[in-house]
């Protein structure tokens, strides 16, 4: 069984933001850029497939500047057999991304495409569930546990009540929450070894698709901040203050 | 402009985010119907068409959507939403699942989590797990939107008199089954929209320790929730969850026990009225946040508390 994983190149998780001074966005430059959180798991889950012997190939795809192959390389590296980079500076919103990874869809045909819920930059919680939409393909989206059996797929999903559970029929696209594995990490020699792994590069064009966003964003802004308030001495004078000052209790 | 909105429920009842959702349909402008699809579902439809503002409100009830699987609910809605200006549901887990597949299917943008409306068609939602915030502009003839319910005050859930109308439309995609359900039982209130919160963070050290959280909670009708940490360390289930990945709240007092306040914490609850921080490390950035701070072992500040409360309240 084929899988395909989609991973996006965003800032670092541990860097802190900042807002550009002129609002037009938040800076990029000399900033620290990692795979998206959400897809080293989706990675992972694609090396566990195939460390279990349901998945036979992991093909990995980026969309994005030619720095995102040092991302391809990360996935190449963690155990994926083989690259895509969807080559593009412009900025690709998740619209337009599903409609680059229907594309590769069509070329591979992968049983089971594997993607992060969200990336930690646009947070949007889209590309994935889009995808499924414009491939004809079911969902399992938020994963927390994912077991291939047959033409099926069960997917264990985090929704706002608990835990739920559905059988999606195969090819199907499953979008990962935090729980469902912990990444490893990628040792010397898979490093090594990852740079003579191929990897192909095409244009949206080459896909016959028109990235052009349909979104455009006015202005960026730093989030209100809250001011620190007050150290109390104990728990009588913590009590005191919410019950006749901030008068919420 | 004519806007329809999603309702969030689960078969028997209204979901208060629906209110949320219709507020901010409000704030676009236009007449409001609300859909709600469902398996034996007339109780929902009858309580969504006493909501505030609601013109009218269709029924979807057949058990393709009982168990509100994105693929059917995508079809639906990418269907009868295609006459409105404006397509609208919570950003909870159920509409965060089915939106982008009526965004796909309509060959539109979708505008995620939005916290406040500019104009019809221009929106304020968080980037950067809320650390930078973005003002969007759509396009699209169709918006199709998701909201968080706490930016936005519900309507009143009394008092309209919609019409109801039923919806013969059977979309069912053949490609998901439901298997099984295992959803937290609880008689605390819903922590996305409880007044009071109380989280744990990893200086719980355990899932027993959450036991001193409940009892507090309990004296005040609070909602328990965790951080990240807790929830990865496996002391809690994920549904407990607060933060950018998690569940975002905003309740009139949130309390913060043993939580250090990493940036994706403080993006799901930095809305809340009054925020309160006991931990014991005073350099805690959880502090920087809160209006009233406790420097002190949780352990014996926790039960105390609990004895505080019982002399006041």
């Amino acid at each position: 069984m084929k899988v395909l994983v989609a991973v996006k190149r965003v800032i670092d998780y541990n860097v802190k933001v900042r807002v550009k001074p002129d609002n037009t966005g938040v800076d990029l430059a000399n900033v620290k850029m990692a795979m998206n959180p959400f897809c080293e798991i989706a990675v992972e889950e694609a090396v566990r497939l195939k460390e279990k012997g349901v998945a036979s190939e992991i093909v990995v795809v980026s969309i994005g500047p030619k720095a995102a192959q040092e991302q391809i390389r990360t996935a190449l590296a963690l155990g994926a057999d083989r690259g895509i980079h969807v080559e593009t500076d412009e900025e690709v919103q998740s619209l337009e991304a599903a409609k680059l990874l229907k594309a590769v869809v069509e070329k591979e045909e992968p049983k089971l495409v594997i993607l992060g819920k969200q990336s930690i930059d646009s947070d949007n919680n889209q590309t994935g569930q889009m995808l499924a939409a414009l491939t004809g393909m079911g969902q399992g989206t938020f994963a927390s546990e994912v077991v291939v059996e047959g033409d099926k797929v069960n997917v264990t999903r985090e929704v706002d009540g608990g835990l739920m559970t559905v059988s999606l029929n195969l090819p199907a696209v499953v979008t990962t929450d935090l729980r469902l594995n912990e990444p490893r990490y990628a040792s010397l020699p898979n490093i090594m070894k990852a740079k003579k792994k191929p990897l192909d590069n095409m244009s949206p064009a080459d896909l016959g698709v028109d990235v052009a966003p349909r979104l455009s964003t006015l202005k960026v802004e730093a989030p209100a901040a809250r001011q620190a308030g007050v150290k109390v001495a104990d728990v009588a004078e913590l009590v005191d203050k919410l019950k006749n000052e901030a008068k919420v209790i | 402009m004519s806007i329809l909105v999603i309702a969030e429920h689960d078969n028997s009842s209204l979901k208060q985010a629906t209110l949320n959702v219709v507020a901010a349909a409000k704030a676009i402008g236009g007449d409001i119907d609300v859909l709600v699809a469902g398996e034996n579902c007339g109780a929902v439809a009858e309580a969504a068409a006493k909501a505030e503002g609601v013109n009218k409100v269709l029924v979807a009830d057949n058990a393709a959507y009982g168990h509100f699987l994105g693929e059917n609910l995508g079809e639906l809605v990418a269907e009868v939403g295609k006459g409105y200006s404006h397509v609208l549901a919570a950003a909870g887990t159920t509409g965060k699942d089915f939106m982008p597949r009526v965004a796909a299917l309509l060959d539109v943008a979708q505008v995620s989590d939005i916290m406040r409306v500019e104009s019809d068609d221009t929106f304020v939602r968080p980037i950067y797990a809320g650390n930078a915030i973005a003002t969007v502009k759509s396009s699209d003839s169709i918006k199709v939107i998701t909201v968080r319910p706490t930016a936005f005050d519900p309507v009143a859930a009394e008092g309209g008199s919609a019409s109801v109308e039923q919806l013969d439309v059977v979309k069912d995609a053949g490609l998901s089954s439901f298997v099984k359900e295992e959803l937290a039982q609880s008689d605390r209130p819903d922590l996305a929209s409880a007044g009071i919160v109380i989280s744990g963070g990893r200086g719980m050290q355990n899932g027993e320790n959450f036991k001193m959280l409940e009892n507090v909670a309990d004296l005040l009708g609070a909602a328990v929730g965790a951080s990240r940490a807790a929830v990865d360390a496996g002391f809690v289930p994920n549904d407990m969850q607060v933060g950018q990945t998690g569940k975002i709240v905003a309740p009139q007092l949130y309390i913060a026990v043993g939580i250090s306040g990493a940036i994706q914490h403080l993006a799901g609850m930095s809305d809340s009225k009054v925020i309160v921080a006991i931990n014991k490390d005073e350099e805690a950035p959880i502090f920087q946040v809160a209006d009233y701070g406790l420097v002190a072992d949780l352990f014996e500040a926790v039960p105390q508390l609990e004895e505080e409360l019982k002399k006041v309240l």
